[in-house]
């Protein structure tokens, strides 16, 4: 099984319901996100194009963040998904460091925290990520890669896509629909 | 025109607008880290050598610092996380992929050998030292009689220990600053070179404070040419290494870096030491007190600058 | 009743009102006066508790249905409390035709709106303390025999009809029906002559019916649908977005015209980056092309059209030639976007917008509109407008209301006769004693509407309200408008009441039921309670025969085969369609509302009212040299100004930035990140700052801003002087002949740079 999640940056209209989604599902305090929306414009006008991308944890492959943890508070759970333990976790930082995408953050409880794909609370009970069920133009797809049925298999399938720093080797498992 | 925003208004606390995890904590420890390495590695050598009479200050006196260097060390480390209470879990698995971890258990290891170390030694200090209490008399002797093998552990412990200060960085690839293979050896020269200067600090006799500034002369020179080298790797890499080195050449750290580290930190000693073996007659302390603060420079420079350090996309 | 106590309370009142009137109170200073805290900050308590909060599911928690009061197009959603009974979380019910199961960032952010600490808690009087006007903490039976014995000395003295109400929102039911209980029909709100008025009209005169809200575009369906200056995606009107990207999905055209490059303008595939305020040129033009290339549907337009001939003939000189010269869009770019829609046609949308009071010739715009959709054969047919359907529910019986001597439309007789609803800003004006006016307002009740955010030019609102004899503001929060308060009214937010049932029309007919999901906080209470309660005390318990909400509801629901109960458990209901007729059958024959029966290309209504019966271009006035069009709209995660202080959403966007083209930027010397004031045409400066964006996405000519910020009483904690109110800047307000719709757009402004040195005072 191998959890991933593809973002439609043609549909997305960065609203960022997705973000108050998570933070209201997931008891993520205020002055917090495990996910964020990124606009990009590029041109002059009147010849101008947006990118617009909500991003998380990439949930990578080959994670660096796992990697660097002293104590295996972070650590590889069901399909891939990485998550933190909390009280495993010492709150060294490294994890933090160690993340090209800027994933994480200090929980004011002291562990680190990001986004979990909503894997204990949600995806295990058949549900959707949060963010991907408040979604209002459904342009989140989510799933299991291993299945080639699986909504974000079929998308990938059908649809032009990138990742975001492949070149740093982490393997994404947050796919952007271009 | 090129915009790049985040509209959703993030502002996570130390990551945001820019990361900053790691304070001064981090930056004191590794150069504690490394300057204890430093001294415990030449204390090492020199007994394995058989010159430990010849050179009493790196054989016996400088060790006895360590033990207090690297308590303020895990000290800071333990400042640094956010999550003390669990301080424990650090010691309940080893992880060898992880740095961190790495350090914790290398750690675990000098500090007792650095404490040996200076029990073994207590007694050219304190020629009146008694221990007391049989046990650990029977084990002091027991340490004399394997001075070799702890001496061959202490320098092996030790270099693991100087190499780490560098590779706790240097693993963080998604840091470009500190993603070079370089660090790690930089690092290590580094703090042998603090450990060298502080050995020439406390040394009373002349022929030991020039066989130091030798070996540091020798390793500045190295560090040099690391740091020189580590630059044209960045310049001839990837956009978002040469931007990282551009800190350095033109950005925010450019006067710190090539002020306190470079000038004052390493050449200027250099040169000081250069002096003193030609035989001009100047104070003692200035080379290796300057060695020591460039070593501290550079740590911080790089932890800060390391933080500010990002791939784009 | 006690007629001592009148006496008594009349003489206290009278005591009270002694105040300069309608001095602005900062409710600042006023204490909290003890009132409980919310306890959400210290959330995180316990490593157990942790656990418990990350292993808590949705399954677990208990859910209440409700539908959301953050905007307008009333989302039914189910709340979420977790195991110790907090309100964790508003979720879309997915029944419902609205959101289908989603919600938008303010709906979702709706928790904030309850959990916000610095809400209305007690009833507030204005009284004199030490000389000077402020506010006092008062329980809810004084606070509403305040009012009572005020209203009761207005009817006298004046009579009845001299209180108006002014609404948005939900509470409106209820505060309308004691209004007309008391003997005013004057109920307005700012939704229709400072929002989608002009269309609304425009479409009555051309195709006898309105476009309602939710909207009745079948975008779900569309080929192609065109946006003019509606900007749908940061507008997050929930249907609609979710139905664009619907349509994305299944490859629609879509053309957004619209001077700021919108989130909706980079999703399309023809941008047409007008100058502002000249859209009826290329509307006429593309007309023109239609007509000119036959692009249009013959047969629909010889089956329901009248005037065509008539139309062709009016829009011969509107080439696209003459249209580039105004609108600065490529007459080959007009040709093609036709053609675009005429292949789409008849599923394709020409939007009708929804804000579209900008430029004092509105309807005559909309008007455009509606004729371009005729000429497409898009009304009545799927992908274009289709026909909804509303659940039919009968009101709880009552008496008749006593019929006033004045009907609403008297406050501006012989204006705006085509308005189908009250113009607020009429009432408003209505208001200001002038000779003659035979029906100045001496009382305004205003309901979940900042009007010194809503309407525009503020100095004639605060000049009617100082002609008031009393104002009494219901609200949730401490906005401005509650500084200019008699009596302060603490309505609890949505998510703590019941209110009457959602019964808006769509493709099928539905119903929604809000319930508390918990007890008013503090000292609020829900609008029906404070409506009743004081309909009592005037003595109009007549039109209140129900005891609360939930009798009120469960007889209504009875009536349709369902109770309070069943609503409760399914949130949503919805009902078959009674009659066929959500798109027109294949050559039905249909009759229009209007006077000829048909859709009236020519319209015999602005004919008849001594407008132009066909749109015709008007130039409007252009920034003198120096100064920039303000130009303003939404952010997709808050609603006007009701959300600015909402901590869950603040958190996403705290204040609002002045965009400003990058050629404008070098001009001024402007960068990112840097606060400037506003000065207007009319010299008027903004009170706060705002943050300069420098971004290619707007014009040159224009800059923009979100509406809503700039909140200046400091009692809102994360709102206060955060950005600026657009409002403030829209002294020059150009009125539609039409319905009487307030022109916002023609304000221009210029930057100050050097603020600092003009003094901090002004933002304390
Ligand atoms: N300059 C400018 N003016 C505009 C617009 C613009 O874009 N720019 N937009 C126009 C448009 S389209 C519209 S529709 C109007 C909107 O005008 P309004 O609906 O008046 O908008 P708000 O400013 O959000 O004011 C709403 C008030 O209701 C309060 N409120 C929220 N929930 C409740 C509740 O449950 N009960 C009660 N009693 N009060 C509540 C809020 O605290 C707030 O004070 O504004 C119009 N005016
Ligand atoms: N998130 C969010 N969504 C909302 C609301 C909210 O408060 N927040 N409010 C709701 C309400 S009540 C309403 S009425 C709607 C309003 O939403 P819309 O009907 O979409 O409002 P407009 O004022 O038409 O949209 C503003 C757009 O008009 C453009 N514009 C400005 N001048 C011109 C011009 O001269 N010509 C053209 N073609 N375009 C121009 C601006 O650049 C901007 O993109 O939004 C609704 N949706
Ligand atoms: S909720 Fe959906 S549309 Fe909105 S920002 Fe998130 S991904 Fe984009
Ligand atoms: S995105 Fe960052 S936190 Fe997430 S798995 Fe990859 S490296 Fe780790
Ligand atoms: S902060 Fe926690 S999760 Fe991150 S590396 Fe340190 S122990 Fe592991
Ligand atoms: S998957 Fe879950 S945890 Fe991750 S961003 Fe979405 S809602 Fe938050
Ligand atoms: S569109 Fe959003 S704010 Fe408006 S009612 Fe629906 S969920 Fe609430
Ligand atoms: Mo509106």
């Amino acid at each position: 099984m191998r959890y991933a999640m593809a973002v439609d940056t043609k549909k997305c209209v960065g609203c960022s319901d997705c973000v108050v989604g998570c933070q209201t599902e997931n008891n993520v305090p205020i002055g917090y996100c495990r996910d964020w929306i990124v606009e990009v414009t590029d041109g002059t006008y009147p010849q101008l194009e947006i990118e617009i991308r909500s991003e998380r944890c990439n949930h990578c492959e080959n994670s660096p963040c796992v990697r660097c943890c002293p104590t295996g508070a972070s650590h590889y759970a069901e399909g891939g998904v990485v998550l933190v333990t909390p009280d495993e976790c010492i709150g060294c930082g490294a994890c933090i460091a160690s993340c090209p995408y800027d994933a994480r953050y200090p929980h004011p409880e002291g562990y680190v925290d990001k986004c979990t794909f909503c894997l204990d609370n949600r995806v295990k009970k058949g549900l959707d990520p949060a963010c991907v069920s408040v979604c209002p133009t459904k342009c989140m797809y989510f799933g299991d890669l291993d299945d080639p049925n699986s909504p974000v298999s079929r998308v990938l399938k059908k649809r032009k896509w990138k990742t975001l720093i492949p070149e740093a080797g982490t393997n994404p498992q947050l796919y952007f629909l271009i | 025109m090129r915009e790049e925003l985040i509209v959703s208004g993030r502002m996570n606390r130390l990551i945001d607008p820019g990361l900053h995890i790691w304070h001064w904590h981090i930056p004191l420890y590794l150069f504690l880290g490394g300057l204890a390495a430093g001294i415990l590695f030449f204390a090492a050598l020199v007994t394995i050598q058989g010159k430990a009479d010849k050179y009493p200050a790196a054989a016996r006196l400088a060790p006895f610092a360590t033990p207090i260097l690297l308590s303020i060390g895990l000290l800071a480390l333990l400042l640094d996380l956010n999550h003390k209470l669990y301080f424990w879990r650090l010691y309940t698995t080893i992880r060898l992929e992880s740095p961190m971890s790495w350090g914790a258990w290398t750690l675990m290891v000098v500090t007792p050998l650095s404490i040996v170390w200076c029990a073994l030694n207590i007694r050219d200090i304190f020629p009146g030292w008694d221990w007391k209490y049989p046990v650990l008399i029977r084990l002091e002797k027991f340490f004399k009689q394997n001075l070799l093998t702890i001496s061959w552990i202490l320098l092996v412990s030790s270099l693991i220990l100087g190499v780490y200060t560098g590779i706790l960085f240097s693993a963080f690839n998604a840091r470009p600053l500190w993603n070079t293979s370089i660090l790690g050896p930089l690092f290590l020269t580094s703090g042998l070179s603090t450990g060298a200067a502080a050995i020439v600090l406390l040394s009373r006799n002349t022929a030991e404070r020039h066989y130091f500034t030798r070996i540091d002369l020798m390793l500045i020179g190295i560090e040099i040419f690391l740091i020189i080298h580590m630059f044209m790797g960045f310049l001839a890499s990837t956009q978002v290494h040469i931007e990282a080195a551009q800190l350095f050449l033109g950005g925010p750290y450019t006067t710190v870096f090539w002020l306190f580290v470079f000038s004052l930190g390493l050449l200027l000693p250099a040169i000081l030491e250069i002096l003193e073996l030609r035989g001009f007659s100047m104070p003692h302390w200035l080379a290796p007190v300057l060695v020591l603060f460039g070593g501290l420079m550079f740590r911080f420079i790089m932890a800060y600058a390391g933080q500010a350090s990002r791939w784009l996309y | 009743m006690d007629i001592f106590k009148y006496l008594y309370l009349f003489i206290k009142t009278s005591v009270d009102m002694k105040t300069t009137r309608r001095q602005f109170i900062k409710i600042s200073s006023l204490g909290a006066g003890g009132m409980a805290m919310a306890a959400s900050v210290g959330k995180w308590t316990n490593a157990s508790e942790l656990i418990e909060k990350l292993t808590a599911g949705p399954v677990s928690l208990s859910r209440t249905p409700t539908y959301c009061e953050v905007c307008f197009w009333q989302c039914a959603g189910w709340v979420y409390k977790d195991s110790k009974g907090n309100i964790q979380k508003i979720v879309g019910n997915d029944d419902d035709p609205h959101c289908n199961g989603r919600f938008c960032p303010r709906g979702t952010g709706g928790v904030g709106q309850y959990t916000d600490e610095d809400r209305l808690k007690t009833p507030l009087i204005r009284t004199v303390v030490d000389g000077k006007a402020t506010f006092r903490e008062a329980d809810w039976d004084e606070a509403l025999d305040f009012i009572a014995v005020k209203m009761k000395d207005i009817a006298a003295r004046y009579g009845t009809e001299c209180v108006a109400l002014f609404t948005h929102g939900s509470g409106g039911a209820h505060f309308g029906q004691m209004l007309k209980a008391f003997g005013s029909q004057s109920v307005t709100a700012p939704s229709f002559a400072q929002c989608r008025g002009p269309r609304e009209v425009g479409f009555l005169t051309t195709f006898g019916d309105i476009i309602y809200s939710p909207e009745r575009t079948d975008i779900r369906d569309t080929r192609c649908l065109v946006l003019i200056g509606s900007h749908i995606g940061e507008n997050m009107h929930n249907g609609q977005i979710q139905e664009m990207s619907d349509a994305i999905d299944k490859g629609a055209t879509i053309i957004t015209v619209d001077p700021r490059f919108s989130t909706a303008a980079s999703k399309s595939k023809f941008w047409l980056p007008i100058k502002p305020s000249t859209d009826m040129a290329l509307l006429l033009s593309w007309m023109n092309v239609l007509i000119e290339n036959g692009w249009y549907d013959k047969e629909y337009i010889a089956r329901y059209a009248h005037g065509f001939e008539e139309l062709k003939e009016h829009v011969k000189k509107y080439t696209p030639e003459w249209a580039y010269g105004i609108t600065t869009i490529d007459p080959n770019v007009i040709r093609r976007t036709a053609k675009e829609m005429y292949d789409a046609s008849p599923a394709v949308i020409i939007h009708p917008g929804r804000h579209v009071t900008w430029y004092g010739d509105d309807t005559q715009r909309l008007r455009a509109v509606a004729i371009l959709n005729a000429l497409l054969g898009s009304w009545g047919r799927r992908g274009g407008f289709y026909q909804p359907e509303k659940a039919s529910v009968p009101d709880f019986p009552t008496p008749p209301f006593p019929t006033p001597k004045h009907k609403p439309t008297d406050a501006y007789k012989g204006k705006y006769n085509l308005a189908n609803e009250v113009v607020s800003n009429g009432i408003c004006d209505a208001t200001i004693p002038t000779p003659d006016q035979n029906c100045s307002f001496k009382a305004w009740f205003v309901n979940g509407t900042n009007l010194l955010a809503a309407l525009p030019d503020q100095e004639q609102t605060i000049k009617a309200m100082e002609a008031l004899e009393l104002l009494v503001v219901i609200d949730t929060m401490p906005v401005e408008i509650t500084g200019y308060a008699d009596v302060v009214l603490p309505e609890c937010t949505y998510l703590e009441r019941y209110d009457m049932l959602r019964k808006s029309g769509h493709r099928e007919p539905n119903i929604a039921v809000r319930v508390p999901a918990a007890e008013p906080k503090y000292n609020s209470k829900p609008a029906d309670w404070i409506a009743r309660e004081l309909a009592i005390k005037m003595g109009l318990e007549a039109w209140f025969p129900w005891k609360d909400m939930e009798e009120y509801l469960d007889w209504q629901l009875r009536q349709i085969g369902s109770s309070l109960d069943e609503m409760k458990r399914i949130g949503v209901k919805k009902f078959p369609r009674k009659h066929d007729d959500l798109y027109f059958a294949p050559g039905e024959d249909v009759a229009f509302n209007t006077n000829t029966g048909k859709i009236e290309l020519y319209s015999t209504d602005m004919e008849a009212e001594g407008f132009d019966p066909l749109p015709v271009y008007t130039a409007h006035e252009e920034p003198a040299e120096g100064f920039y069009r303000l130009i303003y709209g939404r952010a997709p995660m808050h609603t006007f100004s009701r959300t600015a202080n909402n901590p869950n959403l603040t958190e996403l966007m705290d204040e609002n930035t002045l965009w400003v083209n990058p050629k404008v930027a070098k001009i001024w010397d402007l960068k990112s990140g840097q606060y400037v004031k506003l000065k207007n045409q009319d010299g008027k400066v903004s009170t706060f700052s705002i943050k300069v964006r420098v971004t290619e996405r707007i014009r040159w000519d224009s800059v923009y801003m979100v509406h809503g910020f700039g909140h200046n009483n400091k009692k809102l904690t994360r709102a206060h002087g955060r950005g600026i109110n657009d409002t403030e800047l829209v002294t020059n307000v150009k009125i539609d002949p039409v319905m009487g719709g307030t022109g916002m757009r023609s304000n221009f402004v210029t930057f100050i740079t050097d603020f600092e040195a003009m003094g901090k005072e002004a933002e304390s």
